[in-house]
């Protein structure tokens, strides 16, 4: 089954109206971390446990004696969600097992930011995939250490100017290329990955809701605009994720058991100066280092291309 | 009375974990503590265990598995030594701020660098402060006990604070030695099952781990320690009580010879055993010895320590740990700190001894007499203390 | 209406400072945080309920007859409902002191 982010602005009906995920967090206005968190509650409902990296999305919704959770919640460290989800998840199925906690459906989650996951989370992750828990690990990319101050991560683009890689005179802001964490996800071969952006609600809310169904490890990655940090206007958060997807910077797919597929394939790319322009983390971007980008992410295109022939995703 | 066979102290451990009926074990292995670990994976894969088994990639990810498990109601065991337990570090912190009963063996081994996979304390001392109920044992028969006790006082309502239980790398985990299980019936006299107050589930949802801000921070503080200073009561009955079903008693301290004994030695671990035969030969030769062995380290039991210790002159204690720097070992700068305002101020002569399981003989101990009454006899400054048997000058 | 600051005794913690009133941030009046708010025209609204879904503070909720209105408690004035839309019916407005 595709799925696409139907035209018809009325599908949004579809979406629950039960909130799971309160309000009067203490996110930047305009948060579309926070937006996709709220996704997230929405796709998974009462019957979920959360297990939360420090990061933005812990701080802005847990700050003592508040909460904006509406379902079991534990945050114990930064690097080791996808750990703490694990003694969650085999815990609780000694409990039921043992029957010392009645049997029913839970859904284990574990949340981090891109610093959570591809830099100092990336051992407990790789650990609870191979080992094959039965959960959900969602990575909320918003592109930089943004909770600590907007510092660069393995997952910074490109170009982008963050404080620890600032655009200076002799270096122009990250040099190295994001880290593709959906791949390294997909190489330990579980069953299912996703790549998905709250700009598109409906895909991301799909991809959860499938993730939650299948058996195993699941990894989500949502890319997370931030406009404080990114530079942009906090009206713009929506629409620069749909340009991250429209040029192909942040294409939208799913790994199902190994097979590749896009949801909602762009056939003609629009070109990445019209995402980049509206952000003040690209602004000193020159022509050359523009190019490099555009080529790069025509490339990456191609391959993940050849990924869904190759695997017959699409059939 | 279970079976009683020759067992090595380490399977004896997990056996006994066996008989705590654990849901889940999530260790990585780290020598010596490595024979615990396969047991224990041993009795689950052959069914005689039912608990999940989770083979975690670091030490780091063992205790924020154990911190999972217990967060959900179950009861998490885990083990490491020194590398381990520092790796784990900042979560170790971290569940006895949430009040999360998990039960770790520590397989005392010294902390790198040299790296050195041999028995001393300096691992259990780098996390002198961290919050949880720390107790030493001696023997393997007190291993096994003290898993059971282990449980029973971490998880008791008014407790609920994680435990661990030091036992000497090598010199304990690896030797054979006559161990007395307990029956089923008596275990389940003992150990009820773990209630916790809040868990995870949808059917009550809580928030567990937010953040501290600074108007709430110190209340949550206090909040974690008063339990534990609290828990020695708790901790004595729940002693009181093991010894009446399996008739071995245990104390937070325990005497030998001491009554009326001009000089005491003061250990932890098992060179207790040691010294009470040094104490034994030295009574021989005349000498007015005894011993008392420390057996609950925190919360510390400081009435204890000021009654036995109210008519000695002199104390000879032996640290197996360092504070660089500082005053000598943990043992004697606590020491000196619990007596600093008692009328009888006995002299504190302090030997650091046995680092990385250097071997100290009965002859080593009656050395560390004979130049403890030589240095009383030059009054020297009580932060005073000695490397024993380095070689160099 | 929960405890804060200045009234919280340790005693009245919850053990391991467990939070255990979910959701109860919705206390929190985040409406403070705004310069601009969202007033929208129902002459021009098609009811579709995109406001209700892009909105991260869930501060945007459905009224009786269909139309979508925003929770001036919560709403930070970010202005993603204006921006997105599809029949331009929602105007950011400045706030008058």
């Amino acid at each position: 089954m595709e799925i696409v982010e139907p035209t018809n602005v009325y599908a949004y009906k579809l979406i629950t109206k039960k909130d799971y995920f309160a309000p009067g967090h203490r996110a930047c206005q305009g948060c579309a971390e926070a937006l996709a968190v709220r996704l997230v509650a929405k796709a998974l409902g009462r019957n979920a446990i959360v297990a939360s990296a420090t990061g933005c999305m812990e701080i802005i919704s847990s700050p003592m004696p508040f909460t904006s959770w509406r379902v079991p919640w534990i945050h114990v460290a930064f690097e080791n969600a996808a750990a703490v989800a694990s003694g969650a998840e085999a815990g609780m199925k000694v409990l039921m097992r043992k029957g010392r906690v009645p049997k029913k459906k839970i859904t284990f989650l574990a949340m981090a930011g891109d610093g959570g996951t591809s830099d100092i989370g990336v051992q407990a992750l790789s650990g609870a995939l191979e080992r094959g828990h039965d959960f959900i690990y969602i990575c909320y990319d918003n592109e930089a250490y943004m909770n600590t101050g907007i510092q660069r991560s393995s997952s910074t683009p490109y170009g982008a100017s963050t404080t620890t890689s600032p655009a200076g005179k002799v270096i122009p802001g990250q040099i190295t290329w994001k880290k593709n964490m959906p791949e390294i996800a997909a190489a330990h071969n579980i069953s299912y990955v996703a790549t998905a952006c709250p700009s598109y609600p409906i895909d991301l809310v799909e991809k959860v809701k499938k993730a939650a169904r299948l058996t195993g490890p699941a990894y989500v990655h949502i890319l997370s605009v931030c406009p404080t940090g990114w530079r942009l206007p906090p009206e713009l958060s929506i629409k620069a994720g749909r340009l991250a997807v429209e040029t192909g910077v942040f294409p939208l797919y799913e790994v199902e058991h190994g097979r590749y597929r896009f949801t909602g394939k762009i056939e003609r790319l629009r070109p990445v100066k019209e995402y980049l322009k509206i952000q003040g983390r690209f602004r000193h971007l020159s022509e050359e280092m523009i190019d490099t980008i555009q080529k790069r992410v025509v490339e990456e295109y191609e391959k993940l291309n050849k990924k869904v022939e190759m695997t017959e995703g699409d059939k | 009375m279970g079976k009683r066979i020759g067992l090595e102290v380490s399977l004896s451990a997990a056996e006994a974990v066996k008989m705590a009926n654990v849901d889940c074990i999530a260790a990585y292995p780290i020598t010596p503590q490595t024979h615990i670990v396969e047991h224990l994976s041993e009795l689950v894969n052959n069914g005689e265990l039912d608990a999940e088994f989770i083979p975690v990639e670091s030490e780091h990810s063992a205790m924020s598995v154990s911190a999972g498990v217990s967060a959900v109601g179950g009861r998490a065991f885990t083990c490491t030594s020194s590398q381990g337990l520092s790796l784990m570090n900042e979560i170790v912190h971290i569940v006895a701020s949430m009040r999360l009963p998990v039960v770790m063996i520590l397989a005392n081994r010294s902390m790198s660098g040299p790296i050195s996979i041999w028995n001393d304390h300096t691992d259990v001392m780098s996390i002198r402060d961290c919050g949880w109920i720390q107790v030493f044992a001696n023997n393997g028969q007190e291993v096994f006990d003290h898993v059971l006790f282990g449980y029973k006082v971490a998880e008791h309502q008014d407790v609920m604070l994680p435990l661990i239980i030091n036992i000497d790398g090598f010199i304990l985990t690896h030797v054979i030695e006559p161990i007395e299980f307990w029956e089923k019936e008596q275990v389940e006299q003992y150990l009820p099952d773990f209630k916790p107050i809040y868990t995870l589930h949808p059917d009550r949802p809580v928030t567990m781990g937010g953040v501290g801000m600074p108007y709430i921070f110190s209340e949550a503080k206090v909040a974690q320690d008063e339990p534990l200073k609290l828990s020695k009561s708790i901790i004595i009955s729940a002693w009181k009580e093991l010894g009446d079903i399996v008739g071995r008693y245990y104390s937070p301290i325990e005497t030998y010879r001491s009554d009326d004994a001009e000089t005491l030695f003061i250990t932890q671990g098992s060179y207790g055993e040691t010294v009470s035969l040094v104490v034994d030969e030295l009574r021989d030769e005349g000498k007015s010895v005894g011993l008392v062995m420390d057996r609950l380290w925190r919360p510390f039991p400081f009435d204890e320590f000021r009654e036995a210790t109210g008519q000695a002159k002199n104390l000879i204690v032996i640290d197996r740990a360092i504070s660089y720097g500082g005053q000598g070992g943990p043992l004697a700068i606590d020491l000196r700190s619990v007596l600093y305002k008692e009328k009888n101020q006995p002299h504190i002569i302090n030997f650091i001894c046995g680092l990385a399981g250097r071997d100290v003989t009965i002859d080593d101990f009656k050395n560390m007499y004979h130049k403890a009454m030589e240095k009383v006899k030059k009054h020297p400054r009580e932060e005073d203390f000695e490397y024993y048997g380095v070689r160099g000058k | 209406m929960t405890k804060t600051r200045q009234d919280l005794a340790w005693q009245e913690l919850e053990i391991g400072a467990t939070l255990i009133t979910p959701g109860n941030s919705d206390e929190y009046k985040s409406g403070d945080w705004r310069s601009i708010r969202p007033v929208v025209d129902n002459k021009k609204c098609i009811k579709c309920g995109t406001c209700y879904v892009f909105c991260p503070d869930a501060a945007i909720y459905e009224t009786e007859e269909g139309f979508f209105e925003a929770d001036l408690y919560y709403c930070k004035g970010c202005g993603i409902c204006a921006n997105e839309c599809p029949t331009q019916a929602i105007e950011m407005v400045e706030e008058e002191e």
